[in-house]
Order: C-alpha cells, then structure tokens, then sequence
C-alpha cells in the first residue's frame, strides 16, 4: 500500500501529514523552529522536504529534509540581488522542481535554482524586459500584497519549459529553462485599464491538466481554461457562485475535471454564505457543481489561498485542502465525500500531496 | 575581544552556537564576518542586501543602539535583540 504524505506550509513552520489508506493520518510538526512557511514540497527523486520560508527577523531561506521531517536544515547560499542591484529578496513564495533543477520563486519578483539539492542557490531570471516591467517591477509600484513570483507550472516531458505567474501581472512561460519569456495571458479578462496589451492580469493560480496542452487557471477575475498550452484563454466562469478565490487544481487522469473554491471578493475573501464548498467540472467548465459531503456548512467562514488545494495522482484521486484558519480537508474519492484531517493548526499557506511508494 | 549576546531564535538554526560567544572584530558587521567563518550562513541570518542590517533586528553596542558601521572597543559587548514591536530608529 502506498503511503501518502502531505506537506503543509503555515505560519508558524511546516507539519506533514502521513497516512497508508488516506482516512487515518499521522500529524507531525511544527518543524523549521516555527519560521512563516509559503510552500513545501516533496521531490521523489532525492527523497527531501524542501520548505521556502521567510523569517521577520532572520530573512528568506529553503529550508530541507533528508529523512522525511526527522531533521531540517536551511541555507540561503546566493538567494540574494547583491548588495548593488537596488532589490532584495524579501520572501521565498513558491517553489517547483524542474528535471533536475530546484526552482524558488521570490519577492522581489525573481526565480533563483539550486542544482545541489537546496544547499546553494544563483539567479535564474528577472523577467526583466517583459512589456511594462520597468513600471510593475518598479519597488515603488507594489500592490498591498507585494510583488513576487507567485507559481510556477512545470512540464513533467520537458524540465527546460516552465510556467512563472508574477502576482498581479500574469504568467509567463520559458521554453530555454529561464533564459527567455513570453507572456500568455492572451484572452484573459480584466475589469481594468490596460496599460499593456500582454500583461497587467491578475492570475491566482495556473494548474496543468492530464492532458499537457490543457490549463486552468483561477484568476482575480473568473476562471478560464486553455486548450493550447497556454496560449490562448476562455473564460467558464458560469455557474460558478463567485469569479473570484485563489486556489484551483486539474484531475491527474481527466483533462475535463478541475476544482476550485470561488470566494467572496473585497476584503473578506471567504467561502460564500459560511458553507464551506469545493466546486467540480466534469465537463472542462461547461458546467460546475459543489462538494459539500462532509464539509461545515453552517458559519463556516473559510479562507483557501492559492497554494492551499493539492490532488494526489491515484486512481481514484484524493484532494485536500487548507485553510487560513488551520483546518485541513481531504477527499479520498476525488471530492465527492469529505472529512477533517486536521485542525487547530496555524493559518495554511500551501498544501502539497505526494505519494511514497 | 567583544562579548557577543545573540537571539534565541538564532541558536537553533546553527549547530553548537552558544547564546554568549566572544569574538575579536573592530565593527559590528566585522563580528558578524567573524561568526559567519565559524558558522556559515550565520551572516546572513543577521545581514540583508547593503550590506543591511535586517529590518526587526536591533544591535547595540555597550547599551547603545547601533549599527553595522559600529566600531567595537577591546571590551564591547555587543547585544542583538529581535525585536518585538518596530521601534524607532532616532
């Protein structure tokens, strides 16, 4: 039987959670001495946890694990601008395994890689030249929630190509492994001015499908789907309660089911009417319904961010989801029934599932 | 030699760094380099892009706030604090 292990970023450190069925789960943590943590991932090839965190006091750094959480180690080894370029490395947001390269995706907006495993990093990219970065890169310009990279989409066929979403201007893709770019925001909504034909949209959240040409995307504004790789994109916000939230996951086996969680926009930015649901697709956006089977659905006032919904990759899909508030769902059965896997834990930045052989 | 008191959130983060060390440096940031030969990546934990000292960190030299330029006296002792609330800086 496979062991499934999830790694779960919070506030105050990482905790993993293991499990042999996926109904009964084993909690550990908090690891990585309560550092706010944005992401933390699981590389099947080396066996380690990599965590990208950012301590107040103490800066940005990955932190790792060679034994599956016994014991961390972090380094910031060249994750830094220099002393002269005029920009610093102010958080760690999101990281992403690309062949054989770690890829950290920071505030300012940068992409640093480590090619020994997290013990060392060097620049990979700005995105500088792209259309209007002169203006949005600009620390001057940065919107409440800060500038950074924000996710990245990888190729499992091809480590050099990868997606790169800059926060509040839009996704980017390379197919050199970083050297250049090409914005793919094309047919994308805004419901503001465009200063520049290519960028200035806002997308939350990129997932690949089971089918590599197939995206999805959460955007600020509606959820769309391309079915060029990235390419070009079509709104299938209808039917949905909400154009807007943060999370969004594609099936590993069906290019036409994909999850999100709309929520209300403005500052509040919950789960509508306090009825925690995650809503399905069979039919690539044509139509969309809503998981509530073991979900709270009465004053459930419920947070999901961007990071913070994973789908494991078994027959029969598992899907989990944390919250800000410190709870943790999971679906055995690719979201038709739910249940409470955790709760009390410290406010959920990012969830990842891996499974162990 | 200056008496170096540092952060309990630093310890934890470096194998066997003691709470209270001493170190022989002329500046503030010159102990810093000095820690980071016998700790690596201790620098960095205390040091932003400048060179900076990191934004919630307070150092003070013999009672006064200080900074990196700080010179160190042959028998400073040199506080760093991580902060709990922003303070002021003048």
């Amino acid at each position: 039987m496979p062991k499934t292990l999830l790694t779960i970023a919070t506030r105050k450190g990482v905790f993993l959670l293991d499990s042999d069925d996926r109904r009964a789960w084993t909690l550990r943590g908090p690891f990585c001495e309560g550092w706010p943590v944005y992401h933390a991932i699981f590389d099947p090839r080396s066996g380690s946890i990599y965590a990208a965190a950012a301590s107040e006091w103490h800066g940005s750094a990955v932190w790792r694990s060679r034994d599956l959480g016994s014991t961390w180690e972090l380094s910031s080894e060249g994750l830094s601008y220099g002393d002269d370029a005029g920009r610093k490395v102010s958080k760690v947001s999101t990281l992403a395994l690309a062949g054989d390269r770690l890829l950290a995706g920071v505030e300012a907006p940068g992409i640093f890689e480590s090619r020994d495993g997290g013990e060392t990093w060097s620049l990979l990219s700005t995105l500088s030249g792209q259309p209007g970065s002169e203006v949005w890169d600009d620390p001057g310009h940065q919107p409440p929630g800060h500038l950074g990279i924000s996710g990245f989409v990888c190729d499992p066929a091809d480590s050099e190509r990868f997606f790169a979403v800059v926060q509040g201007v839009g996704a980017f893709e390379t197919e050199d492994g970083g050297s250049t770019w090409m914005p793919r925001n094309r047919g994308l909504r805004r419901d503001w001015p465009a200063e520049w034909e290519e960028v200035g949209f806002c997308v939350h959240k990129l997932v690949r499908s089971a089918d590599p040409r197939r995206l999805y995307q959460q955007n600020h504004v509606g959820v769309h789907r391309s079915d060029d790789g990235g390419r070009s994109w079509t709104e299938i916000t209808e039917g949905l309660p909400s154009e807007f939230g943060f999370a969004a996951a594609a099936h590993p086996h069906d290019r036409d089911t994909a999850y999100v969680i709309p929520l209300d926009p403005g500052h509040g930015r919950l789960m509508p009417d306090g009825r925690a649901t995650v809503w399905r697709t069979r039919d690539g956006g044509s139509s969309w319904e809503p998981l509530r089977r073991g979900l709270p659905q009465e004053a459930a006032h419920l947070g999901v961010l961007r990071q913070a919904m994973a789908i494991d990759d078994e027959d029969v899909p598992g899907v989990y989801v944390g919250t800000s508030t410190g709870q943790l769902f999971a679906s055995a059965d690719e979201g038709d029934t739910w249940s409470e896997i955790a709760r009390y834990l410290p406010s959920i930045s990012a969830v990842e599932v891996a499974v162990l052989a | 030699v200056t008496e170096v008191r540092l952060p309990a959130t630093l310890t934890p983060l470096f194998v066997a760094l003691p709470r209270r060390l001493e170190v022989d440096a002329t500046t503030v940031l010159d102990a810093f380099e000095r820690l980071e030969a016998r700790w690596p990546g201790l620098r960095d934990r205390l040091v932003e892009e400048g060179p900076a000292l990191r934004r919630h960190l307070h150092v003070y030299v013999d009672g006064q706030r200080a900074d990196l330029a700080t010179p160190l006296g042959p028998d400073s002792r040199l506080d760093v604090v991580a902060a709990i609330s922003g303070g002021c800086q003048n």
